[in-house]
């Protein structure tokens, strides 16, 4: 069942979009998503610690032990991204004397506490009691809380967890993380919540934690059907906000996957596509895996540009962001802290290029997908680095056709409707001769087309 | 050997994008074998043990083209991987038996996957380093990592590399260090006689001499320039920051001299006095330089510091024992550690009223007038504040 709701309208957008379509699960998550900045704003009157930390990596279920209120920064930028506040939060920061080339997520969390720490809901949000810095693959965020502790002045305690760099999580590795939940992370969370850590608390966590994740992957793996019930993409930002957020361990989190759910077996009893904003979806033209983050400022315009095409987006790397869990990693409430570990090493940009290339084939095998779309960030070298190369591995491996395009994640001056909107034509063109070529099943030892990239730019 | 001499052959070995100097080298004996790192630490102690030459690699500079480097990098990153690929891709680094990529930055720790894909014939290792600074969590992660890199090149090598061999090791750097320090101490105190611009190409050296031998040429230039009178100008004492992985070019290292400035301290080449002073001989060789690493190590941006009040104590302190007056801010383009780090050392600095400047470049940056300008200005302001 769908149910219109109103979008928040954008301040640069010149004309009111219609009302956007949204599925049931779209408005429960909506709702927990609200209802945790209105926990976070009403913290400190209910005598509540708060902690921030960031979506690879989080630990939520160990912070809930604690009883913390759970800020995730991220989250905060991209929220305030998509209803259009960001982009005078970026230039503030860069004003105060932040570089225009580093990451905008940060300038944009740094710009909202220099206006006055409003968060996206309007409410304002409290500074926070603890910095959890799980440091899981990406280096500026480690730099992230730095800055916010020159600011805020709180505690802070990182764990630093190793990259797989050989493609694998050594004992070493893991060894290392554990030792660190345990003798710092845990210490600190206890000296500033003033709660003793109970294990069999987080345990009870851990077994919610995995149901939702069952459904989670469910949801995913749903994108299989033909039709595709569920954008792996779009949609799936939707699906993951709250395991990836301040919900993962939580019952509300487990009856959300389970309505998600139901939902989604019902479209694939009625042979149904998925619900965008713009409606129902207009017909299954093209299957595709897309590679990077979405951009939040003009999230719905982007999305329209692949709904006017006819293309659904399968599978995204960018859902396992918070956590992969569609190869069989699941919390194990018998070995929590051990499982914690395994999950903060094997979130996807702790993954290395031989992983992250063989996941991309593996989708756009089992997928059936037509082709690979990357959308590079500006903001994020951690995904971004060297995804030229994926695109071209990727041809190699599959010789399905791969496209390029850049955007930002916050920055409303690093989307280019225009240019996203013509390079994705071309490229469903190719995908179409392609088809009708009869190519693309595998390599076959013939030179692939061109991959659609940007034009290479002098340095 | 006079100063002039010195450095022509640094220059030369600085230039030599086909790393000469390292062909050489393996071609005196038979099976030797050459490792590659790229900024910033890599304890280069392990290398040496195994036998092998460790070799810095800082990027191509502004001499190299880079034409298949570009064709895999989009325009907001850095220069520093597009001109490294460009060496691999153009059979330059061909002499390199391996590579090691150390934990700086995303960019630079993706490029070790990429490196995995395309030169499937070369030992390739990520190398972690710890960001938990307790002998017991960090230190012992660390070990282990050390471990795994002494096995992997015991392999390489066809022996284990023993304790011995990485003590002997370990003596041989402390050597190296001990003149290293020397030569800064020396600059800090009289930069006209070892000119900023001079000292860097002495250091570079030392990325493809072996450590033995470039110890002996840090103590020639050292030796050298004390007996040479140059003239003492009245410039400003800065201390350059922030330009410790893509590595400026040489001309703008000299247009920040030529423009008032003297260069009493900088980060370009950190892995040469990383470790602050000498790491015991005795004892398990690893653990030593754990300790060495975790507890008496340089601070730079890539490190955690586990404290707010840490931050910036170490810039501080440079100043401080160089007797700066000012620190130029000197960021390598899309360099994310830099630039995230630098609003917050800006704010230490401001608050202890020391003046700053700032700005960004890339390593084939040919514009000097631009930082000529900027840079000599600050000189001159700091002049002024000084007089006042």
């Amino acid at each position: 069942m769908s149910t219109p709701i109103q979008i928040v309208p954008g301040t640069s957008t010149p004309k009111k979009p219609p009302p956007a379509q949204k599925e049931d699960s779209m408005l429960l998550q909506k709702e927990l998503i609200n209802g945790n900045y209105h926990e976070l704003a009403t913290a400190r009157e209910m005598n509540r610690k708060v902690s921030a930390t960031f979506v690879p990596g989080n630990l939520n279920e160990l912070l809930m032990c604690f009883d913390f209120a759970r800020s995730l920064p991220e989250t905060n930028a991209l929220q305030n991204g998509m209803r259009k506040k960001s982009g005078k939060m970026i230039m503030d920061a860069e004003r105060d004397g932040h570089s225009e080339d580093v990451c905008t997520y940060v300038k944009a969390d740094l710009g909202m506490m220099l206006q006055g720490q409003v968060g996206p809901t309007g409410e304002a949000l409290p500074t926070p009691d603890v910095l959890l810095l799980s440091y899981t693959g990406c280096f500026t965020f480690m730099k992230w809380f730095e800055l916010i502790r020159q600011k805020y002045d709180c505690e802070t305690v990182m764990l630093h967890v190793p990259y797989q760099g050989d493609g694998r999580i050594s004992k070493n590795m893991r060894d290392y993380v554990l030792k660190q939940l345990k003798e710092k992370v845990i210490p600190t969370l206890e000296k500033v919540s003033g709660v003793k850590f109970d294990i069999d608390r987080l345990r009870q966590y851990m077994k919610e934690s995995v149901k939702a994740e069952e459904d989670l992957v469910w949801t995913l793996q749903s994108a299989k059907h033909k039709p595709s019930p569920i954008d792996g993409y779009f949609g799936a930002v939707y699906y993951i906000g709250p395991i990836f957020t301040a919900f993962r361990g939580t019952p509300e989190a487990t009856k959300f996957y389970s309505v998600l759910r139901k939902e989604i077996e019902q479209r694939i009893r009625e042979g149904k596509g998925p619900v965008t904003p713009e409606g129902e979806h207009p017909g299954e033209k093209y299957r595709l895996v897309v590679e990077g983050p979405p951009n939040w400022t003009s999230f719905r315009e982007f999305w329209k540009m692949f709904y006017d095409e006819g293309a659904v987006v399968v599978a995204s790397t960018y859902a396992k962001v918070g956590g992969v869990y569609d190869f069989g990693f699941r919390h194990d409430p018998d070995h929590p802290l051990e499982s914690l570990a395994e999950y903060c090493l094997g979130c996807y940009t702790n993954l290395n290029f031989p992983q992250r290339i063989d996941m991309i084939c593996k989708y756009l095998d089992e997928y059936q997908a037509d082709g690979l779309l990357i959308n590079s960030i500006k903001s994020c070298n951690s995904f971004s680095a060297g995804q030229l190369l994926i695109l071209r591995e990727v041809e190699r491996r599959t010789g399905k056709p791969a496209a390029f395009i850049e955007s930002d994640l916050v920055d409303p001056r690093y989307f280019s409707a225009a240019n996203i909107k013509n390079r994705l034509e071309s490229y469903f063109q190719m995908v179409k001769q392609k088809r009708a070529a009869g190519m693309g099943a595998k390599p076959a030892g013939h030179a692939p087309m061109p991959p659609i990239v940007p034009a290479p730019t002098a340095h | 050997m006079n100063t002039r001499e010195i450095i022509a052959r640094c220059e030369h070995l600085f230039e030599d994008l086909r790393f000469g100097a390292v062909k050489e080298w393996k071609a005196a004996k038979p099976g030797r074998k050459a490792i590659g790192y790229m900024p910033i630490y890599v304890p280069r102690e392990i290398i040496h043990a195994a036998g092998m030459l460790p070799v810095g690699i800082f990027g191509g500079g502004d001499q190299l083209e880079v034409i298949q480097g570009d064709a895999y990098y989009q325009s907001y990153i850095c220069r520093i991987p597009r001109s490294t690929l460009e060496l691999g891709l153009t059979g330059r680094l061909d002499c390199l038996d391996g590579m090691l990529f150390p934990s700086i930055c995303d960019v630079i720790r993706n490029l070790s996957g990429m490196w995995q894909i395309m030169f499937k014939d070369k030992y390739v290792k990520y190398f972690d380093v710890p960001q938990n600074y307790d002998d017991a969590i960090g230190g012992e992660f660390y070990v282990h990592e050390m471990q795994q890199l002494r096995e992997d090149l015991g392999k390489l090598a066809g022996k284990e590399i023993s304790d011995e061999q990485l003590r002997a090791s370990i003596a041989v750097y402390n050597e190296n260090r001990k003149a290293v320090r020397e030569l800064y101490a020396y600059r800090a105190q009289e930069p006209w006689q070892a000119p900023t611009s001079e000292l860097y190409l002495v250091l570079r050296a030392g990325c493809v001499l072996p450590p033995e031998e470039h110890t002996q040429v840090v103590r020639a230039y050292l030796a050298a320039a004390r007996t040479e009178e140059r003239p003492r100008r009245d410039n400003a004492r800065v201390v350059l920051s922030g330009s410790f992985c893509e590595q400026p070019p040489l001309s703008l290292i000299k247009s920040i001299e030529m423009s008032g400035c003297y260069v009493v301290d900088e980060d370009f080449q950190l892995i040469q006095s990383w470790l602050l002073d000498e790491v015991p001989v005795s004892g398990d060789p690893l653990e030593e330089l754990s300790k060495a690493f975790l507890h008496r190590s340089i601070s730079t941006s890539s490190k955690y510091d586990e404290r707010k009040e840490d931050k910036g104590k170490f810039l501080l302190k440079q100043i401080k024992d160089r007797g700066a007056e000012g620190v130029v801010f000197a960021a390598a383009s899309f360099c994310d550690p830099a630039l995230l780090e630098r609003p917050m050392l800006q704010g230490i600095l401001a608050q202890h009223k020391i003046p700053y400047t700032a700005f960004k470049y890339s390593e084939n940056t040919g514009q000097m007038a631009p930082i000529r300008e900027q840079a000599g200005t600050f000189a001159d302001s700091i002049k002024l504040w000084s007089a006042a």
